[in-house]
């Protein structure tokens, strides 16, 4: 591989495992801080695509499919806390896996009954249709650029607002211990309620980001909820910055894999994750046990 | 219902049973029993990715028997559906619940290939008649064939066998090829090799990647920096889409012409748009087959189903059609199997496709035809390869 192609793939690994860590800080999130279980993360995710789809037919405008997404899976987030989600806190796993994958069961259907079950792709907005060259034959879309630096753009968002806003401080401290924070007198299910919307709402967000560039399917999300998980635990359960180390290294492995030991390549990653796990059991900058 | 009192329901159930067993086998009555209504299984994806191609396979089928006058062979059909999911491990379960619970009289299904292997071992194990209308895997027909495991669609080598002649026709000497590691992708890989490799050609690099993975950047990458003369895909479905866009997106559509089985195009253009246009494939059928046939199940199926007919109905269509004939020689009598399947073993159909007829390996001998998208639509360009049969290598039946 000479320099270039290598500076190639360095860029495509970048840009999978920026796409990899906007998917997974929501999931991070609520597994971290409400410490449930969210197998239906995947299921907002292709809901996501479907909605980015629909409202750019609709409106023409891939900016209102942004907007109008995000706006439905946040109040969506909000009834789904309010109904299901706020019973499962502090209860085994096995409730929270068995809800979330009903959850699953009902959007997959919810899915086929307002899009039908083809596959849809998207136009990227006007402004970003462009490309430019990489090398004499090989291009490269202006739109993943516009990706990178939009995820770059979400993750200092994420960072600010815990670690820098009063909400952040509430959220931090609920997750550290959260009888405690009650007793201060902090009303957490009102954070909870906000934090578990703030997660649909950002699977929602990948996968009408990424829509443009992988296409609308049925059972888009199933691959990306696996690849989350492994991100979660690789970067550890709760941390944001731990999802990012873990995305990067996960979106760098998957492609230097694929292109350097292509034997391997669907197990690549999950070495990956066995070894940093045997060398550190809590994930990466995790605290708490996996 | 106590458990006891179920039991004595059964055992006077079981009496009953026997006694008009006893009454049928004393008096045959073989004008009622040949005027009862013939009991079709579907086994097909209704839900999940595969779920259009099992509907319009189920619907095409139905259409035939439509066309037919509602009967095969004189007697009603009546229909079972089952959904098998595409999932292999619930493959024999759901195919020994249509032979052993409903008690059909034929199995049709399915698409998915490994479900397909199940449901063929199911098959030879109990007897019962299989029609394959979608699955590909060679060894359905090859190692697995038998009397009653019969295929209207294709085997993974038919349509990509004639692709290296017309590759290396085009001038093409150095290949390269991506696709999904698993069987239906190898199966056309090693197909393609097969003739391509015989004329003189060379096939540089094989790209693979997992089953059912969409990431392309790093091997679409790969492919741009060794730069071959042309590259073969196999994708299907959303995977289809995202490759042919994937590959346009990084500029190769112009600098490294792209070629693949039927399934990279079929079903999946109005989602891959104008980065489709001008791809080479080759296939069992085309959208504009210009054959009355065609145009008659076209007509038909749009009136029918409301949407276009694709290969997937023809495939349900032409499985109606082969029963049909073998049901017409036995005139509905599903006793004289012998003579049923030697009818089919001799059919020759008018198929929306062109003519079709069936191999020792009972496998669909089909013309496989060139097609370039144009304009939306799989276009039909020449015959890449007549009446063309699997080898069906390791079929003791066939030899």
């Amino acid at each position: 591989m000479d320099l270039a192609t290598f500076a190639v793939q360095l860029l495509n690994g970048v840009q999978y495992g920026l796409v990899l860590f906007l998917v997974a800080s929501g999931l991070t999130l609520v597994f971290g801080i409400l410490g449930v279980i969210n197998l239906a993360h995947g299921a907002f995710y292709m809901l996501g695509a479907y909605v980015a789809y629909w409202l750019t037919l609709q409106t023409g405008s891939f900016l209102a499919a942004l907007v109008g997404g995000i706006a439905i899976a946040f109040v969506a987030g909000l009834a789904l806390e309010s109904l299901f989600i706020k019973r499962l806190y502090g209860r085994d796993h096995l409730s929270q896996v068995l809800l979330s994958y009903g959850l699953i069961l009902v959007l997959d259907e919810l899915r086929h009954i307002l899009f039908g079950k083809d596959v849809h792709s998207v136009a990227p907005p006007a402004f970003l249709t462009g490309s430019f060259k990489l090398t004499d034959v090989l291009s490269y879309q202006n739109y993943r650029l516009a990706i990178c630096a939009f995820c770059l753009a979400v993750a200092a968002a994420i960072f600010f607002v815990i670690a820098r806003t009063r909400i952040g401080m509430i959220v931090r401290a609920g997750a550290e211990n959260r009888d405690m924070t009650r007793a201060l007198g902090i009303r957490s299910d009102r954070v909870n309620r906000l934090v578990f919307a703030t997660g649909i709402a950002l699977a929602a967000l990948a996968g009408i980001v990424v829509a443009p560039i992988s296409t609308v399917y049925p059972g888009m999300g199933d691959q990306m909820l696996i690849l989350s998980f492994v991100v979660v635990v690789l970067g550890g359960i709760g941390s944001i910055t731990g999802a990012a180390i873990g995305a990067l290294l996960i979106g760098l492995t998957d492609t230097f894999g694929q292109v350097l030991f292509p034997s391997f390549a669907s197990i690549s990653i999950y070495l990956v994750m066995a070894a940093i796990l045997l060398w550190r059991p809590h994930g990466i900058l995790g605290a708490r046990d996996v | 219902m106590s458990k006891i009192e179920m039991l004595g329901a059964t055992r006077r159930d079981l009496l009953k049973g026997a006694a008009a067993a006893g009454l049928a086998g004393a008096f045959p009555l073989p004008a009622l029993a040949q005027g009862a209504p013939l009991k079709v299984g579907f086994m097909l994806p209704y839900t999940g990715t595969y779920a259009k191609l099992g509907k319009f396979i189920d619907e095409g089928f139905r259409l035939k028997v439509e066309m037919l006058g509602g009967k095969l062979g004189g007697r009603a059909i009546e229909y079972v559906q089952v959904d098998d999911e595409s999932e292999p491990a619930k493959g024999t379960d759901n195919m020994n619940r249509l032979v052993g619970r409903e008690k059909v009289d034929f199995v049709v299904g399915t698409v998915h290939s490994g479900v397909a292997m199940a449901m063929a071992k199911v098959a030879k194990d109990t007897g019962t008649t299989l029609i394959v209308p979608n699955a590909g895997a060679n060894d359905v027909t090859r190692a697995m064939c038998a009397p009653n495991i019969w295929r209207t669609s294709f085997t993974n080598w038919q349509p990509c066998f004639p692709m290296g002649k017309v590759m290396y026709d085009a001038g093409h000497r150095n290949v390269m090829t991506i696709t999904w590691r698993y069987a239906a992708g190898q199966e056309d890989v090693e197909a393609l090799k097969e003739s391509f490799v015989k004329l003189g050609g060379k096939v540089t690099e094989e790209l693979y990647l997992p089953f059912p993975q969409v990431e392309f950047q790093a091997l679409i990458t790969q492919i741009a920096q060794k730069k071959p003369d042309a590259v073969f895909a196999f994708f299907a479905g959303g995977g289809a889409v995202k490759f042919v866009k994937d590959y346009a997106a990084a500029g190769l559509r112009a600098s490294i012409p792209l070629y693949g089985p039927g399934f990279l195009t079929d079903g999946t253009l109005p989602a891959q748009g104008a980065d489709a246009e001008g791809i080479k494939t080759t296939l069992h059928y085309a959208d504009d087959l210009d054959n009355p046939a065609n145009k008659a199940y076209l007509a038909a199926f749009k009136k029918k189903v409301g949407e276009e007919g694709d290969v997937y109905g023809v495939q349900g269509y032409d499985a109606a059609a082969l029963l049909g004939i073998g049901l017409d020689a036995v005139k509905g009598d599903i006793a004289a199997r012998e003579k049923m399947y030697a009818a089919m073993q001799d059919a020759k159909i008018d198929s929306p496709r062109g003519p079709i007829s069936f191999s020792k390996a009972h496998n669909v001998v089909q013309n496989i035809y060139l097609r370039e998208v144009k304009g939306g639509i799989n276009k039909y360009i020449a015959v890449a390869h007549a009446n063309l049969a699997d080898p069906a290598l390791g079929c003791r039946v066939a030899s």
